[in-house]
């Protein structure tokens, strides 16, 4: 169980909510929310946005009953976390890349913080694409050194990926396979997959995605996996 | 160990009555994060066949009110993988761990016991009712005649007490549970998911590839009871009923029905505490009605 800090919507639909919590959390992992009894019956897997100082923070967009519940928790409800889950991106040294496509940005922000972090002379790049309206972005200004904002069109077109930079992309399937198309072989991309999931630890076997290796779980062995690991190019 | 809990089922002493369900508490490691799992009654395995499967392709899994649907199409590591990766774990834990078998054909189903005799399994749950896969699997639980065969032939070639898993999706269960007593088995346990269907209309598709799939969870708990009841009514060898128990209240509504183990199967995703606090209160209870053991009010109508 943890106390709710703040929740609020900062763009329409899209909801920011920060909790108390103390832990070690790696960018790319992801909790599994619920702030209701049986109704829904799951637990809803909610990335890591951003964590500092024992504040956890989740961004999220409103498209469902669950996701509905959770806009409308108020400062000092409580909400019962699972996690955190999942293996969350490597530790990346180099140069980094990030695309990310609509509420795909979420995990994104938490990487390029902790990258700035580690990594003071290393340059951060980010591609962000928007159906219809931006959110975010200053955040993601303030952490990397240079933003490409694309609205309404294809975040692809625009895309260049230099040597030796890794590659990160989150958002939907069609836009993170295109990434994995247009970037160079030799460029490392490593892709953040999406499953419904039910127990979000391992055990039901619901969220397995083809590899490579075999079958993989999105949850335990994921949800960031290398592109040619799953077939993305 | 708890002396208000303590159950035997056939000549097998549980501690407790509360056993997580096969499928949802894969080979139990991940539930080992959480709690130590010789606190339950014992545990099932996924469902294991002879050979690895991959199980289902698409969607598997489709949240419904109080329900859940699922097409995992019995994804394992198959029967050697188990006996080599899993088993010298599970084997050291002072828990019953069932191992639940499928097969696609009765050759299988044998070859997969057969197996199993060269490991000291406490108790196989044969599973004759899983709706998720094309061959074999529910095929061989629908009806009396079919059940009660492939369950002799698998008595007489195990080492091992076996206890029968029923679907809800075919003849009578009370029918099908007295064939396989009367084949040999040693219990019965029931219920598996009830087959189910969605389709996602804004896509104008079905949602799972293999069309149909198992409904679970609370949604099918009065089924659920209803058949475990029948069963109970129906055959001597004891009963090991599931189906939608989120509670120490459901759980002890099935002993009342006259189950003697419960199986805890898909609120082990909600919760992932449920058996323990299903054990906790069952513990509080007897206490606060002063049984000397749970299996007095076991079967009371
Ligand atoms: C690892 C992971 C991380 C995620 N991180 C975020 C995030 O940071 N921000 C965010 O807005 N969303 C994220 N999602 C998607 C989010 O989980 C779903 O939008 C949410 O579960 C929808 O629930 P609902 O009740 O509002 O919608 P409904 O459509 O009513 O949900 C019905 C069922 O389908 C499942 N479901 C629906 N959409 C998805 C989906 N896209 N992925 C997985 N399951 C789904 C639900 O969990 C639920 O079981 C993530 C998903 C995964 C797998
Ligand atoms: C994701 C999932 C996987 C399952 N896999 C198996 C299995 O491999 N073998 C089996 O006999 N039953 C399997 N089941 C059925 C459960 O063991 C149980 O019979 C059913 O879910 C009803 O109980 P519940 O409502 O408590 O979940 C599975 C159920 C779920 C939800
Ligand atoms: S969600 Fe259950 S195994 Fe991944």
């Amino acid at each position: 169980m943890a106390v709710v800090l703040s929740n609020e919507f900062v763009s329409r639909g899209i909801c920011r909510m920060t909790v108390a919590f103390k832990g070690d959390v790696l960018p790319g992992q992801f909790f599994m929310l619920r702030a209701w009894d049986k109704d829904p019956l799951l637990s809803r897997p909610i990335s890591v946005h951003d964590y500092e100082d024992g504040k956890l923070t989740f961004l999220y967009q409103v498209v469902g009953k669950g996701t509905e519940m959770l806009s409308r928790l108020t400062p000092q409800s409580d909400v019962t976390l699972q996690g955190p889950l999942g293996n969350g991106f490597p530790r990346i040294t180099g140069d980094l890349c990030v695309v990310g496509g609509g509420i795909g940005i979420a995990p994104l922000y938490y990487l390029v913080k902790n990258y700035r972090k580690h990594n003071p002379d290393g340059k951060c790049r980010v591609y962000l694409g928007f159906r219809d309206v931006a959110y975010g972005v200053e955040d993601f200004e303030q952490a990397a050194d240079e933003v490409n904002l694309d609205i309404g069109g294809i975040i692809t077109d625009q895309l260049q990926v230099a040597s030796g930079e890794v590659v990160v992309t989150c958002g939907p399937e069609v836009m993170m396979k295109s990434v994995a198309k247009v970037v160079p072989a030799e460029n490392r991309v490593y892709v953040s997959l999406e499953a419904h999931m039910a127990c979000g630890i391992g055990a039901c076997l619901g969220c397995t995605c083809a590899t490579k290796y075999g079958n993989r779980k999105v949850c335990q062995d994921g949800p960031v996996f290398l592109r040619d690991e799953v077939f993305y190019v | 160990m708890s002396k208000q809990l303590a159950t035997k089922f056939g000549e097998i002493l549980f501690k407790n009555p509360v056993v997580p369900a096969s499928g949802t508490f894969g080979f139990g490691r991940e539930y080992e994060a959480y709690y130590d799992l010789e606190k339950l009654g014992g545990l099932c395995s996924k469902g294991l066949t002879l050979e690895p499967k991959p199980g289902n392709s698409g969607i598997r899994l489709w949240e419904t009110p109080a329900g859940l649907m699922n097409s995992i199409g019995l994804e394992n590591p198959g029967i050697d993988a188990f006996i080599e990766k899993e088993w010298p774990h599970l084997k050291e834990l002072d828990t019953v761990t069932v191992v639940n078998v499928g097969g696609k054909d009765e050759e299988s189903y044998l070859q997969a016991i057969e197996k199993l005799n060269a490991i000291e399994v406490k108790l196989i749950e044969l599973n004759i009712s899983c709706p998720n896969v094309k061959a074999g699997g529910m095929a061989y639980g629908m009806k009396a005649k079919t059940a009660g065969d492939i369950t002799k032939k698998v008595v007489k070639l195990s080492n091992h007490p076996v206890m029968v898993k029923l679907s809800p999706n075919g003849d009578s269960v009370a029918d099908i549970a007295k064939a396989c007593e009367e084949s040999g088995a040693l219990g019965i346990s029931l219920i598996n998911t009830v087959q189910g269907m969605a389709i996602d209309y804004k896509k104008k598709a079905v949602v799972f590839d293999n069309l149909y799939a198992g409904l679970s969870g609370p949604a099918v708990k009065p089924i659920a009871l209803r058949m475990t009841h029948q069963v109970c009514q129906a055959v001597k060898i004891p009963v090991m009923g599931m189906g939608g128990i989120s509670t120490w209240e459901d759980a002890l509504e099935f002993i009342m029905a006259g189950a003697t183990c419960i199986q805890v199967g898909t609120m082990n995703f909600v919760n992932p505490l449920a058996p323990l606090d299903i054990i906790d209160g069952l513990q509080a209870y007897c206490e606060k009605e002063g049984l000397a053991n749970i299996a007095e009010v076991r079967g009371i109508f």
